[in-house]
């Protein structure tokens, strides 16, 4: 009855899958549907009086002969909560109007500003073709569409790999191409323009909040450039070096951040939109090696990252799973990441300091640690089938970048940290 | 500056991939290097899922794929 309702179940998503690919003479037949493998995940993230998100994934790959593989993914993610809105926290209450215009919202004095109708759902669809080519070259190409209610990603990639020295050293080389568009409600706001705040509802409000809206529409380009190097040490042990490059032009600024203008008392005068600079390149150079004990898999990795929004972070990575009796296994995972701020990160700017080209007061962009501690719980099921169950706490400590806090921000907290929740059930069948 | 670090970049990756050559196994040795739990992204789904929390909440991404896209970044 079981197996039977399993194989229900993959028949559906096998159907659904030649459908959304078009196929739609595939008819799930028992002989094709065995030939497809899925992977399907929730994934519940919750930040403490900000941010919770529910994403699920279902991911399907069906290997061919001549080893030609398929991988085909959907992932559905829902976002609510509040964010941080990137003013500052000030002893007494303030009134924040929301980005599409229909709205306000009141901030209690000592709080971090935080925008709390934040709402999307997006929808993502990913494709990739594997396939060997010539001797001892595997290509691979594909694409990806992500839609969520003001946002557009297209993307395509493709990559070549090598194998050397009797598939030990493997070489590789991709990129892939990016076209981001957002459409705000409400519109874009003109970079430095005050937030139209007073008299709402009325006439003069809406002129006023009309005159500091710039289009509609923006959008960027991202060029990924990946080149890789795998090679296998010994028996137990892979390692592998990579380098990417990341050029991004366009309209980087986050259209809902603003930054709050304070006087010489450190009281908030107003809030501007902020600015970024319209190109970024990143550097990433990444590390990993996996190495397997008796009964046991290290897993360790390193990320040096670099930009010309004098950006620097590093990243490190480590699971360790452990194989228990009858299949079973648990992997604990620690991360630890921290970044240095870019140039034209401030948390506040003072009143008479206002000839700059750029700034953001986005704590993303600002010096900041972070670290993840996690643990995952796996174990077969009937017929080949695998559960696991993954629960982690992740927390950002951001900091003083050496800005020095004046009058009344010395009493207030200006680099909240935040912490979250990751809780993930898998399925693969 | 510029290329001579270019030069000494691609010294050194000349001097791995030579070196490269004396590591590795035979092809028959390749029993743990092929378990699903060896491969170098061995749960995908969860480099997915990772990937986009961080890639919202941090100014980093790149490094062992492409960077990020499509965001419901906050």
């Amino acid at each position: 009855m079981q197996l039977s309702k399993r194989r229900d179940v993959k028949a559906l998503l096998t159907t659904a899958t030649c459908a959304l690919l078009g196929g739609a003479q595939a008819s799930a037949t028992e002989s094709s549907s065995e030939q497809w493998q899925f992977d399907t995940a929730v994934l519940f993230y919750s930040e403490s009086e900000r941010v919770s998100a529910v994403e699920a994934i279902v991911a399907g790959q069906k290997s061919f002969a001549n080893d030609q593989r398929l991988n085909v993914k959907l992932t559905i993610d829902s976002l609510t909560g509040a964010s941080a809105n990137g003013a500052v926290a000030q002893p007494n209450a303030q009134t924040f109007t929301r980005p599409s215009g229909n709205g306000q919202y009141h901030i209690k004095a000592d709080k971090t500003p935080l925008d709390d109708t934040f709402k999307d759902t997006r929808v993502q669809l990913t494709g990739q073709w594997t396939q060997p080519l010539f001797n001892d070259y595997t290509w691979s190409v594909g694409g990806n569409l992500s839609k969520e209610y003001d946002y557009l990603s297209l993307s395509v990639n493709s990559n070549l790999a090598r194998d050397f020295n009797k598939k030990n050293t493997t070489v590789s080389a991709g990129f892939s191409y990016a076209f981001d568009q957002i459409e705000p409600e409400g519109g874009l706001a003109k970079p430095f323009t005050t937030m139209a705040v007073d008299s709402f509802g009325t006439p003069e409000f809406d002129d006023a909040f009309a005159q500091i809206r710039d289009g509609s529409t923006e959008d960027k380009n991202t060029l990924d450039l990946l080149f890789g190097l795998t090679q296998v040490i010994n028996r137990n042990t892979i390692v592998q070096l990579n380098y990417s490059y990341s050029d991004v032009s366009g309209y980087l600024t986050d259209p809902f951040k603003v930054i709050s203008v304070v006087d010489q008392h450190g009281m908030s005068q107003r809030a501007i939109y902020e600015n970024r600079p319209d190109t970024r390149t990143k550097h990433a150079f990444f590390g990993q090696v996996k190495t397997h004990f008796n009964n046991t898999i290290l897993d360790a990795s390193y990320r040096f990252m670099t930009d010309d929004w004098q950006i620097d972070s590093h990243t490190l990575d480590m699971r360790y799973r452990i194989s228990l009796n009858n299949g079973h296994f648990v992997e604990p995972h620690v991360r630890y990441y921290t970044q240095s701020a870019a140039e034209f990160y401030q948390p506040f700017i003072q009143d008479d300091a206002m000839a700059l080209d750029y700034l953001s007061a986005d704590y993303r962009i600002g010096e900041m640690d972070a670290f993840t501690v996690g643990i995952k719980y796996g174990l077969p099921m009937s017929s080949g089938d695998s559960l696991s169950f993954r629960l982690e706490y992740y927390r950002q400590t951001p900091k003083n970048n050496g800005t020095e806090a004046i009058g009344a921000l010395k009493d207030v907290e200006l680099y909240e940290p935040v912490d979250a929740i990751i809780a993930q059930v898998s399925y693969s069948f | 500056m510029k290329n001579k670090n270019l030069l000494f970049t691609a010294t050194c990756f000349a001097l791995l991939l030579s070196g490269c050559s004396s590591l590795g196994v035979e092809p028959w040795e390749r029993d743990i290097l092929a378990k699903k739990e060896m491969a170098l992204t061995a749960s995908p789904i969860d480099a997915a899922l990772d990937d986009h929390i961080y890639f919202s909440k941090e100014a980093s991404s790149g490094g062992k794929s492409f960077g990020g896209g499509g965001c419901g970044c906050n």
